[in-house]
């Protein structure tokens, strides 16, 4: 073969290469996103059933309760308006508190318990979760609006 | 008065950046040989000026003044002295006062290497660093001011963030920083050749050592950063594709690319128009890394502070040098030409398909970095994109990436002739496949990613070892044996060894390591790998400014204690924040790994105990990686294209 024709060929491959691996990565990114929902999403049933997703807000004052064995621990992760129990196995953050923002990552189990595999608490004492904060943002102003549109 | 001393040396420092690209660019394009000697005498005031306001805020921070508000905010008068000095960096404006001194040390270095090279030439790259150095030390005075005065005046700071008193705050955010900033000077080159319209093999030869310099301290760097927080954060985990770390790791692969592309035009003169383009995209990168580490649009340890003026001023920066380096190459490459032709199967053909999967990995993370990021300034809702992704991306592509690194450095230049008898070539891959494939099968849990990955780093050894082989086989006398040993083909060797060490330790830790939490009551005993720990019990234990309670673990083996770990948990006084501090017995085989949780009541505590199979390697890896790097960039003898094409 001519040095031409080498070229052609080894320009071919390289195109199949970078579109195969295009095809790959597309489609390992489309399967590994995880998706974050408030406890009001939650409570809406907008969160999927059947997919890991990410749920996050304040831990409510006193609801973090402790099995007598094991490190299986339940708590309820509020935005303000709404409520979700989470179950969780495992060492909890540094920075896991009551009346803290947290964000647990995790499914629904079918009897409205949010089964997390992965608890994330904020990095120092000034800092929130974005997505904990957020949580909160929106839930502050839909509550608003729901007062605000009654008669 | 310190304060403002250091508020003053910032601003004569961005004029000396003003004028060092002015004289620069302006004396280099119009060969003015007395403007362009005063290039120096700016590039010295630059340094100057930068270091005397370094300094004024280190002074600040040693001698806790507390009328300075970035002191108050991120110091505390209980603040161990070390740790006085890491504070400086320890918060965005003294990181990016750090990132500008690195800048201006690079441009010192560069005028003073380049002090032999053509007026012009120097003069040209020379202003483009102070272009870029105009872009950072204006966003330091106009966003970021650490000199600003606090009123009134605190009675203490509020104190810097547990996490960051570490003895890895001394070493990693200046490390890290010399490989980011280093970037800038293949650009700078890139640029300056652009401009002039010629990228020659003297540009390749020039940035080759200077990336690879940027390379190794990047690599030691990043691995530190991996390294503190396997021991710091408690979780264990060496790598978390977090985006601040994607934010250097992105770099980081392109520099790999760059510094291989280098090594091409170097040596054979093609390869010229996608070496600039990474050079270009390699110290873009790194700004981008700073805009999402420093913009605060992540949340994470690194992000101090959010101000969307900062983030704003850093996308306007990134835009403007990104796109007025890509309008240059795309105005200029034309003018350039590609250079030497090759073979698809020769060495330049087998280094650009690797140059091409280091930039196909790059750009898969920089879509799992970028994707959350861009949907969430659009509204369009939450997300994050799981280590998964990366890591099914990732794996195939290193491992690609790994099969072609031995065929690649023996192969024929430009054209397919084999190098070794094809016999040894399949001996060497059929060896390699046997011993992973043995290690696979004699331990139980290993998956077909397990099997590769042992591969690969079998095949590179065998790669490397038969090469080794050869160059012993040829007569040669010991002087010119010691210098190729310590030059650069010594130092790719090393650095090719470190990539296999470094893959057998992923491969190892992520397929045998093994994680357990659990409660121990005082008294109880658990099993580890081949030791058990025993929870002795609690004590308590101050520190200078916290306080911490103390597990005792012994580590038990046949009975015999071999050693005793204590983990602690630590709450400091400052700011009232709790902090997990790991205990690790540590050895080249395995480590074991203990983290101290939450009193679970009955006196009982949680524990986090982590068995971890050879994961040293993977730092070991990356140190002899950067080494490499080092030991191949500080050789000056290179062969010629004039010698090469003979």
């Amino acid at each position: 073969m001519t040095a031409r024709q080498w070229r052609l060929l080894w320009l071919a491959a390289a195109v199949l290469a970078v579109g195969a691996a295009t095809t790959l990565v597309l489609r390992a990114f489309e399967s590994n996103l995880v998706f974050f929902y408030s406890p009001t999403q939650v409570a809406a049933h907008e969160a999927p059933t059947a997919r890991a997703f990410r749920v996050g807000g304040l831990v409510q004052q006193g609801s973090v309760q402790r099995a007598s064995s094991g490190l299986t621990v339940n708590f309820v992760v509020t935005d303000g308006a709404h409520q979700v129990p989470v179950r969780y196995t495992g060492m909890l953050p540094d920075l896991f508190r009551e009346g803290k923002g947290v964000v647990a990552q995790g499914r629904l189990d079918g009897s409205g318990w949010f089964v997390a595999q992965q608890v994330l608490a904020k990095h120092d004492e000034n800092y929130m979760p974005p997505e904990a904060a957020a949580a909160l943002q929106a839930a502050r102003t839909g509550a608003a609006t729901q007062v605000a549109s009654q008669p | 008065m310190i304060a403002e001393l250091g508020h003053l040396a910032l601003a004569v420092a961005l004029a000396a950046s003003v004028a060092l690209a002015l004289l620069g660019l302006g004396g280099g394009a119009w060969q003015q040989a007395g403007v362009m000697r005063q290039v120096s005498n700016m590039v010295a005031l630059q340094m100057a000026a930068v270091t005397l306001a370094f300094g004024a805020l280190t002074w600040a921070f040693v001698a806790t003044d507390f009328s300075v508000a970035l002191v108050a905010g991120y110091a505390h008068s209980a603040l161990p002295m070390t740790y006085r000095f890491t504070a400086v960096w320890g918060n965005h404006e003294g990181s990016m006062l750090l990132w500008v001194w690195v800048l201006a040390g690079w441009t010192s270095a560069l005028a003073w290497r380049m002090r032999g090279a053509d007026a012009a030439q120097r003069a040209r790259v020379l202003g483009v660093m102070g272009l870029i150095g105009i872009g950072f030390l204006a966003f330091l005075l106009f966003t970021s001011n650490p000199f600003l005065r606090a009123w009134p005046v605190p009675a203490d700071g509020q104190g810097m963030n547990p996490l960051l008193q570490d003895p890895g705050m001394i070493w990693h955010p200046p490390l890290l920083y010399m490989g980011y900033v280093g970037l800038v000077v293949a650009f700078a080159y890139t640029v300056a050749g652009l401009l002039q319209g010629r990228l020659d093999a003297a540009w390749a030869r020039a940035i080759r050592p200077w990336t690879l310099v940027a390379w190794a301290f990047l690599t030691v760097g990043i691995a530190l950063g991996s390294f503190w927080a396997y021991y710091e954060l408690g979780w264990g985990g060496w790598w978390f594709w977090d985006p601040v770390e994607n934010a250097s790791f992105m770099p980081w692969l392109v520099a790999t690319a760059l510094l291989h592309s280098a090594a091409m035009a170097d040596a054979r003169g093609s390869f010229r128009l996608w070496t600039a383009l990474l050079a270009l995209l390699g110290f873009a990168l790194a700004l981008l890394g700073t805009f999402i580490v420093r913009s605060g649009v992540l949340s994470s340890v690194h992000a101090f502070a959010s101000d969307p003026g900062r983030g704003l001023f850093i996308l306007l920066f990134l835009v403007l040098v990104v796109g007025g380096a890509l309008a240059l190459y795309a105005w200029r490459a034309p003018a350039v030409g590609a250079g030497a032709s090759f073979q698809g199967w020769s060495r330049e053909g087998l280094l650009f398909g690797q140059t091409l999967l280091l930039m196909v990995a790059a750009a898969s993370v920089l879509l799992g970095t970028l994707y959350p990021m861009l949907l969430d300034a659009l509204g369009l809702g939450k997300l994050s994109v799981g280590p998964p992704y990366f890591e099914a991306v990732f794996a195939p592509l290193m491992l690609l990436v790994m099969a072609l690194m031995v065929p690649g450095p023996v192969l024929a230049w430009r054209r397919a002739v084999w190098a070794w008898p094809s016999r040894g070539w399949l001996g060497a891959a059929a060896l390699a496949l046997a011993l992973a494939s043995a290690v696979a099968w004699w331990v139980p849990g290993a998956s077909w990613a397990t099997w590769a990955g042992l591969a690969m780093a079998a095949w590179v050894v065998l790669g490397v070892a038969r090469h080794v082989l050869q160059w012993l086989s040829q007569p040669l006398p010991r002087a010119v044996r010691w210098r190729t040993l310590r030059g650069a083909k010594g130092g790719m060797w090393l650095a090719h060894l470190g990539v296999a060490v470094f893959a057998i330790g992923v491969a190892v830790v992520s397929t045998w390591g093994h994680e357990q939490d659990l409660r121990l009551r005082p008294g109880e005993e658990m099993a580890v790998g081949d030791v058990r720990l025993r929870f002795d019990g609690i004590t308590m234990a101050p520190g200078p400014n916290y306080f911490a309670i103390r597990a005792s673990l012994p580590m038990l083996k046949n009975g015999q204690t071999l050693t005793t770990l204590h983990p602690e948990r630590r709450l400091y006084l400052a700011n009232g924040q709790t902090m997990t501090e790991v205990a690790i017995d540590r050895s080249l085989w395995r480590d074991v790994y203990v983290a101290l949780g939450e009193s679970v009541g009955n006196d009982a505590f949680a524990f986090r105990v982590h068995h971890k199979p050879l994961v040293n390697w993977i730092w070991l890896g990356c140190l002899m990686m950067a080494l490499g790097g080092l030991m191949a960039a500080v050789d000056r003898r290179r062969v010629g294209p004039a010698e090469g094409a003979a």
